[in-house]
């Protein structure tokens, strides 16, 4: 056990320190490219710490994504970079929050379309306001952060979403979350105010969506409501997670990583088709791997296990 | 009406589902240390009984005390705290894991503070307790019937509640299997759990419960020591037919 677990932290350390290098190394496709699966999996993950363990499907990561990003729009050339990174955070935690609170009566589908219907009030909230008081379409993001700098954020921010989702497995709120996953009734008569729990884990996981949107949003010069809170990337997020397995914190990452390229082939080749692809990608994922990569490589790794399990001497 | 002596007191509670009334004007109490049946007919209100107790719905009406603290409206998980466990009709263990899991689940969330220590011992006791010693690492999804009703009771045990509320334990076991189910909530007994059992099996009842209360359609038709209300013409009359005689 604690071999495997310095093995694979050498592992993590060397694969972090490469990484690291990316943006000296690769030429500007390539570390856009890197910064996308970077971008997404750290969402993925993000996605799959709180709707892996509690299957609450959540449509609602585009919502705090924009939110992030618009605070970058609205406050980055006010404030230093370090703070509007402060501030986005708190308002996505705080959002995360009062949703939560709201919301997580919910369950199953209806937890689901509310997500969605979430993401799009947030949007038409921040259209209505930016076209009748600030009176403006869109807002030009002028701050002094280049790709590298992108780039690293996000590698430093995807060691904390590993981190954060490494120790809250391991703690009570973790295991409240998976009893929660199994059994909702059994987990309120084990004593677990399932209430806070849920909401602690969905605002954990939707800050660090918000912080991610933030880090992203010097990317585009130009951003609009439209831009920000694009319905997408709650899609792509759930389908990359739901590939990977999101019952697992490494899973979401093994979907992250092949999607985000396959996209990019796909939308670089069938532009006008893609979303068509797309819809077919999901079907086929939700089909064949109803448990995602994770899943199939457990079980094949028990497969082998059994087929070469040294056999008893009778 | 409330004695020190109770550990429970059901006062006129009622609960409505759209126009049928489930539980109507119930009221009982429990004694410290005793196993009180709740017994009637399917559908008369048993289970919504144990339901508002342990707080899994709430009542309409009435109140619940529990060592003469009001717990209606309470959410569960306080309930469950406040040291009232249960097991569930349709059994309800945690299959994606383990037994020693499933059990840690009951221990965890409750007192969290006095029970930090010695959890892993008190696991080993709990299994070794329903009859799953060195069943600990097995996923719970592949326990038999009555290991997974074992299971349920260990992590509703776990807890240290004061007041167990067993829904249908006993039913489902073969004659055997009951003989050990009987005896285990006899134990439990001993321990100076108080136990309130919804159940079918009369052999069961009249083993183990000291007194008896009887529901029909939501109403409270019977309640006393067993045998005296086993015997009695009401409660023979609504097992055997005339739901209504007595609305």
């Amino acid at each position: 056990m604690t071999l495997r677990t310095t093995t694979l932290g050498a592992i993590a350390l060397a694969a972090i320190v490469l990484l690291a290098f990316v943006p000296r190394l690769a030429n500007p496709y390539y570390l856009a490219l890197a910064i996308s699966l970077l971008q997404y999996t750290v969402l993925a993950t993000a996605w799959g710490m709180f709707s892996g363990p509690t299957r609450y499907v959540s449509l609602a990561t585009t919502a705090f994504f924009g939110v992030g990003a618009y605070t970058v729009a609205v406050l980055g050339e006010v404030l230093p970079w370090p703070v509007v990174l402060v501030v986005a955070a708190s308002l996505g935690a705080i959002l995360a929050a009062v949703v939560g609170l709201s919301t997580l009566r919910l369950s199953g589908v209806y937890f689901v379309i509310f997500t969605f219907g979430l993401a799009e009030l947030v949007r038409q909230l921040v259209v209505w306001f930016e076209v009748n008081k600030s009176r403006v379409l869109g807002r030009y993001v002028f701050v002094n952060v280049t790709q590298s700098d992108i780039y690293w954020q996000l590698l430093i921010l995807a060691i904390a979403v590993f981190l954060i989702g490494w120790l809250v497995a391991r703690s009570r709120l973790g295991f409240a979350l998976r009893i929660i996953g199994e059994d909702e009734t059994v987990a309120t008569h084990c004593g677990i105010n399932t209430t806070i729990a849920k909401v602690a884990l969905f605002t954990i996981s939707a800050t660090i969506m918000t912080i991610v949107g933030a880090i992203m949003a010097p990317r585009w010069t130009y951003i609009e409501p439209s831009i920000a809170f694009n319905a997408m990337i709650s899609f792509q997020v759930l389908i990359m997670a739901l590939l990977g397995g999101a019952h697992r914190l490494w899973g979401p990452i093994l979907g992250a990583v092949p999607l985000v390229i396959l996209f990019e082939l796909l939308s670089a080749r069938f532009p006008n088709t893609f979303t068509i692809i797309l819809g077919c990608i999901f079907l086929l994922i939700v089909y064949l791997l109803p448990r995602g990569v994770a899943g199939l490589l457990e079980s094949g790794k028990a497969r082998w296990g059994e087929t070469f399990k040294p056999r008893a001497v009778a | 009406m409330s004695g020190p002596q109770h550990i429970l007191d059901v006062e006129k509670l009622r609960r409505a589902f759209g126009g049928l009334v489930a539980v109507n004007d119930l009221s009982f109490s429990v004694a410290s240390g005793e196993v009180l049946g709740l017994l009637g007919p399917n559908g008369s209100g048993k289970t919504t009984a144990l339901n508002l107790m342990s707080g899994l719905l709430r009542s309409d009406a009435g109140a619940i005390r529990l060592n003469g603290h009001d717990i209606s409206g309470l959410p569960a998980f306080k309930i469950a705290r406040l040291g009232l466990t249960r097991t569930f009709q349709l059994v309800r263990v945690l299959d994606g894991m383990d037994c020693r899991d499933n059990i840690r689940a009951g221990i965890v969330f409750n007192k969290p503070q006095v029970r930090a220590a010695g959890i892993e011992s008190d696991i080993t006791a709990l299994l070794d307790r329903v009859g799953l010693a060195g069943q600990g690492n097995r996923p719970a999804a592949d326990l038999t019937y009555i290991d997974r009703k074992r299971l349920e009771l260990a992590r509703a045990l776990a807890a240290g509640p004061q007041l167990l509320l067993l829904d249908e334990w006993l039913a489902g076991l073969n004659p055997s299997e009951l003989t050990i189910g009987i005896d285990l909530i006899r134990s439990l007994k001993d321990d100076g759990i108080t136990v309130v059992l919804v159940e079918h099996v009369m052999a069961a009842v009249r083993a183990l419960c000291d007194r008896c209360v009887v529901m029909s359609s939501g109403r409270k038709i019977a309640e006393g020591a067993t045998s005296d209300v086993l015997s009695n013409p009401v409660v023979v009359e609504a097992y055997l037919g005339g739901v209504a005689a007595h609305a």
